[in-house]
């Protein structure tokens, strides 16, 4: 009834003149939960080659490139969203130090060259060496050019690239982590904006980036084995989902702590809080983060993996909670990003906020914007068969 | 706030203008007459102290004109009880600026506050208060009600110029910050920091505009707009720097508040008698 | 990696970083503007550009230039600080051109009730009309000089400039009192208000005439003061009336 209410009279209370537009739209929730699922995948994938959580093998590649192909889709929807792209180089050329979304450009570029493009690189070549002998056509020449002229296969070099791959994933965890604590503190550093500014806003985000890119890259291991008629690792999906019950508890307590702490210190803002969350994102918030991408995928992973149900089954649950978890994330991202904009900073009133359709920051956009990576990530695959089943000998060695 | 020499030279041409208007061309109508019997090389060197302080702009000017130092820094105050809500600052913001017309792109607007003696506090502020306030009907007894003229605070701690990216919007060194609109990437990042509502997104050139405190007025030595067409001085405009300075004397005077201090943000407009409801 | 040789993966990554680095820092010094950091983090030229925008609004002393007689009579009444552009308009190209460009006079009701219009939210004092009903359609020029606004006839009625308080007696047991029962109006707040403020009354003893059993009201409150409610002298204690009841609307609700 609330929500029947409020869109007949989408203004309520106060608002100061300039905050009737929304400044940041669906494109900007779309950038936190890319980011995310980077972050979330290449933490899946050192858990295999850092921890040694050997059950992981059979998505441990699949992961680096998931997080290649997120990863390289992550800054479109930011540049699409700018008022003048044509100027974006400027944020490289003339970084504002004081400035967290300055560095943006600098630890993505970090995060792409240094950490997973070498990472893909030192953990393939063997492969593309050998797939540039063994294929004919333009392909020869694709893989001959992702040599970058590095053709020794010589048991020694194979044993620096492991070498390097590792040290490269160990240097890579805390960029990780760097990268998507980072896009929480964006946020969670605007102290004119009471919903966002929060010192758990950077390990809250981190945390749902990992249960995000972990249930992601679950649920494109199942898809994929699904196309292909393999058998679906059981062990190694039991595994993931046992890290993603970790990893969602961490994240929920994180996210329940902030929220008791708001509640409890009740700073001058709770009130216009409290109508947000029952007026304008009851449904996005309550309903979506928390009962069904939170509580119901959570309870589904435990039963899953803890509860006696035949693979079949176990299968069927492991897969809606994965896609519950991408609903949740999402919603989160979008409680955050857009409820944090739908109040105003006078404390006095609500705004509301109209999805546009078409244009650069419209629905299409955002759902092109979505499915891009998937292409990439398509085309990665064809390129650099990521199926531990085909190079079993690998997985012995 | 004039440069010397600039003073110097509007002196020595208004005395020339004095005694030209003793010889009898003072009357507004004989005046016309005249200038359109002269030509209007002639039209230029009667007008030419103001065409010198209006044309600063010409490339030549901008040259010699002083870059800001720190000897200024600019603020200004308001004073509550006489903000009669008529508006005219938003609306000659507007015309001088050329902001684009529309509620929601505002460089200043004014506010009114209506206080019950229970019950909610109701604010409001349509087109920013140009077209002047509608009649409320209100159940509940009226306890005060006031107006509040807002605009950039132009804080001495700016979180705008903190979280720009780019370096577009910044702190001159004579305490206005400004932005730059051939540099702004227009990410909104600015918009989001300010606590106060002061920016907007321009909705044709894409960038962040804000109130600059009228620049390229104050430089020459003019008042801002908003403060030029005040009708009953409510607003007040100074240099903080100089004792002489009219926002000194306000300062002693008045019991006076910032918004939202507790932000650090130490904004340098001024509120006299500015009830805590005003945020 | 014993035989000293570095390893070929090493060498193409090395090589590619030094172009990637090389490549960023051409890209930074083709990109950097010139006048940027001159004086900070920004681009120094900005400051220029902003300074170069064009005036609308020329001043109220570029106005006396020409001007000067009505400049010198607005100088002494109520309008002395209202700057000619408020009603007039920006008139800078009117300067630049003053044969051509004449800025508008507003001649008939649309500009003046823009700032006295009744409207409560105003401040006391401020002279308020109610438009509707103030001589409906007339020009306000026919009796009021927008350069030297004195009203015709100096206004009995207190309501001109404190409406919202007139109002609130008005529907209040007050009521049939007149401002003058109370205060005392020195001829002087007629021309210059805010230096010349009224009287109110300073003691108790005042309210005594009216709301005590024994008080002694003057001749014109005689019928009046009977209907008030009576008090004791003793029931204020150490306040005085007004900490408690708003004269203006005395229920006080309690």
């Amino acid at each position: 009834m609330d929500q029947v209410i409020s869109a007949l009279d989408p203004f309520t209370g106060f608002i100061y003149p300039n905050e009737y537009h929304l400044q940041w739209e669906l494109l900007i929730v779309l950038y936190p939960y890319l980011t995310g699922l980077v972050a979330g995948a290449f933490i899946l994938a050192s858990l295999e080659r850092v921890f040694q959580v050997k059950a992981l093998l059979p998505v441990y590649r699949l992961a680096l490139l998931s997080a290649l192909a997120f990863l390289m889709v992550a800054p479109l929807p930011l540049m699409s969203h700018l008022g003048h792209p044509e100027r974006a180089l400027e944020m490289l050329a003339t970084p504002h130090t004081t400035s967290a979304m300055a560095m943006f450009g600098f630890v993505y570029a970090w995060y792409l060259m240094v950490v997973l493009l070498v990472e893909i690189w030192f953990d393939y070549r063997a492969d593309i060496v050998h797939l540039s002998n063994s294929t004919k056509g333009v392909f020869k020449y694709v893989y001959k050019v992702l040599t970058l002229g590095a053709t020794d296969v010589s048991p020694k070099a194979l044993d620096f690239d492991d070498k390097a791959g590792k040290l490269i994933t160990i240097i890579g965890i805390p960029s990780a982590f760097m990268l998507h604590g980072y896009v929480g503190f964006i946020f969670g550093s605007i102290k004119a904006n009471p919903w966002w500014s929060s010192v758990l806003m950077p390990i809250v985000f981190l945390f749902s980036a990992i249960v995000s890119g972990m249930a992601a890259v679950l649920l494109i291991y199942m898809v994929t084995c699904m196309i292909r008629w393999k058998p679906i690792d059981m062990s190694c999906v039991n595994k993931l989902s046992e890290f993603l019950i970790y990893a969602m508890l961490v994240d929920f307590t994180l996210e329940f702590l902030d929220f008791i702490h708001r509640l409890y210190e009740s700073e001058e803002s709770i009130h216009i809080l409290g109508q947000l969350i029952a007026d304008r994102l009851f449904l996005s918030l309550v309903i979506l983060q928390v009962l069904i991408g939170g509580l119901l995928p959570l309870f589904g992973l435990v039963m899953g993996r803890f509860g006696k149900l035949p693979d079949e089954l176990r299968r069927m649950v492991y897969f809606i909670s994965c896609v519950l978890i991408q609903v949740g994330i999402f919603s989160m991202r979008w409680n955050v990003v857009i409820g944090g904009q739908m109040f105003s900073k006078s404390l006095r009133g609500l705004t509301v906020y109209k999805v546009h359709m078409l244009g650069f920051e419209g629905l299409f956009a955002a759902i092109g914007f979505l499915i891009l990576p998937l292409i990439i990530l398509t085309v990665l695959v064809k390129l650099l068969p990521p199926w531990v089943d085909k190079h079993s000998e690998k997985a012995a060695a | 706030m004039i440069s010397e020499k600039e003073k110097n030279q509007n002196s020595e041409e208004n005395v020339s203008e004095k005694t030209e208007s003793k010889k009898g061309f003072g009357r507004r109508e004989f005046l016309d007459a005249f200038l359109k019997a002269i030509p209007a090389g002639m039209t230029l060197l009667t007008f030419g102290s103001w065409n010198n302080k209006l044309h600063a702009q010409t490339p030549d000017d901008t040259k010699t004109s002083r870059p800001p130092t720190d000897e200024n820094n600019y603020a200004m105050a308001v004073d509550i009880s006489k903000c009669i809500g008529c508006g005219r600052c938003a609306n000659a913001c507007k015309l001088e600026n050329h902001v684009p017309i529309g509620p929601h792109t505002m460089r200043t607007w004014v506010e009114r506050y209506v206080i019950p003696s229970e019950g909610e506090v109701v604010v409001d502020s349509p087109n920013g208060g140009i077209d002047g306030f509608p009649d409320q009907q209100l159940d509940a007894h009226i306890l005060r009600t006031f107006y509040v003229p807002k605009l950039c605070n132009h804080c001495a701690n700016p979180p705008c110029v903190q979280v720009c990216p780019v370096g577009a919007t910044f702190q001159t060194k004579d305490g206005v910050v400004l932005v730059d609109e051939k540099y702004c990437v227009g990410c909104r990042y600015c918009i989001q920091a300010c606590p106060y509502g002061a920016r907007y997104m321009h909705p044709e050139k894409n960038v962040a505009d804000k109130c600059t405190f009228c620049y390229h007025r104050i430089s020459k030595g003019m008042l801002p707009a908003c403060v030029e067409v005040c009708p009953t001085q409510a607003r007040v405009f100074g240099d903080l720097k100089k004792r002489s300075s009219p926002i000194h004397h306000f300062l002693r005077f008045n019991p006076i508040r910032t918004l939202k201090p507790e932000l650090n943000t130490r904004p340098k407009v001024f509120y006299a008698n500015a009830d805590q409801e005003v945020r | 990696m014993k035989t000293g040789k570095v390893p070929q993966q090493l060498v193409v990554l090395g090589c590619i970083a030094a172009v990637v680095v090389i490549g960023f820092f051409t890209m930074r010094a083709l990109l950097i503007p010139k006048s940027f950091g001159k004086y900070g983090h920004y681009r120094a030229d900005a400051i220029e550009d902003v300074r170069a925008l064009p005036i609308s609004y020329a001043g109220v002393s570029a106005c006396a230039e020409c001007h000067d007689e009505v400049v010198k009579k607005k100088a002494t009444g109520f309008h002395r600080n209202v700057s000619c552009e408020v009603c007039h308009g920006p008139a800078a190209n009117h300067i630049e051109d003053p044969t051509a460009i004449k800025p508008p006079a507003p001649r008939l009701r649309e500009g003046c009730p823009l700032c006295h219009n009744y409207n409560p939210s105003r401040p006391t004092g401020f002279p308020q009309i109610i438009t509707v009903q103030h001589n409906p359609g007339k020009p306000c020029m026919t009796c009021h000089n927008p350069h030297d606004p004195v009203p015709p006839v100096t206004p009995k009625e207190c309501s001109a400039c404190h409406r919202s308080i007139w109002n609130q007696k008005s529907v209040s047991h007050h009521a049939p009192l007149e401002c003058t029962t109370c205060h005392t109006v020195p001829k002087e707040h007629f021309k210059n208000p805010r230096l010349n403020v009224v009287g109110k009354p300073t003691n108790n003893e005042f309210r005594g005439k009216c709301h005590s059993k024994d008080g002694q009201p003057g001749k014109e409150l005689l019928d009046l003061s009977k209907v008030a409610p009576k008090i004791e002298m003793l029931h204020a204690g150490r306040y005085r009336c007004w900490d408690c009841h708003y004269p203006h609307s005395p229920e006080g609700r309690q």
